[in-house]
């Protein structure tokens, strides 16, 4: 599935970060196309 | 979500066609997890940001999900997401995403 799509990593601070969502894509031999790291209040 | 993160992903379906795009979350909670699934199936739920009435179905994940989980090296997956996967209700997460999937018409 990773390997298919461009990814576009949503983490969050509280959560999991976006870049390292990005690093598993990447290391999956995925492609990400936008990471970002969203502060949800 | 951020107003630049809406304008990303709105640029981003327009650019290769919603097919073609996978959204992972990192959200921590089921709460905040299907309101970021829902900004990018079926628009932003504030009206305040770019995807407001944009429909765009695009396919989205959260990252703690075994269908996601199985593709990613253990070795980088313990580095990366390490105590957050006992920390974080992986279970109640996927199903928040699972169903806002649905909603859009996704598998």
């Amino acid at each position: 599935m990773l390997k298919d799509r461009l990814i576009i990593a949503l983490g969050e601070r509280d959560g999991i970060s976006g870049p390292a969502i990005a690093a598993c894509v990447t290391a999956a031999g995925g492609t990400v196309a936008f990471i970002a790291t969203e502060c949800f209040v | 979500m951020d107003v630049q993160s809406q304008e990303a992903i709105k640029r981003l379906a327009e650019q290769h066609g919603k097919d073609k795009l996978l959204v992972l979350l990192g959200s921590p909670d089921a709460e905040s997890a299907e309101i970021a699934a829902e900004t990018v199936v079926l628009g932003d739920p504030s009206y305040a940001g770019p995807l407001a009435g944009a429909q765009l179905g695009l396919f989205v994940h959260h990252v703690l999900d075994p269908e996601i989980r199985q593709e990613i090296p253990p070795q980088v997956w313990e580095e990366q997401i390490g105590v957050m996967t006992d920390v974080l209700n992986a279970g109640a997460l996927t199903a928040a995403v699972a169903a806002m999937r649905q909603r859009g018409g996704g598998a």
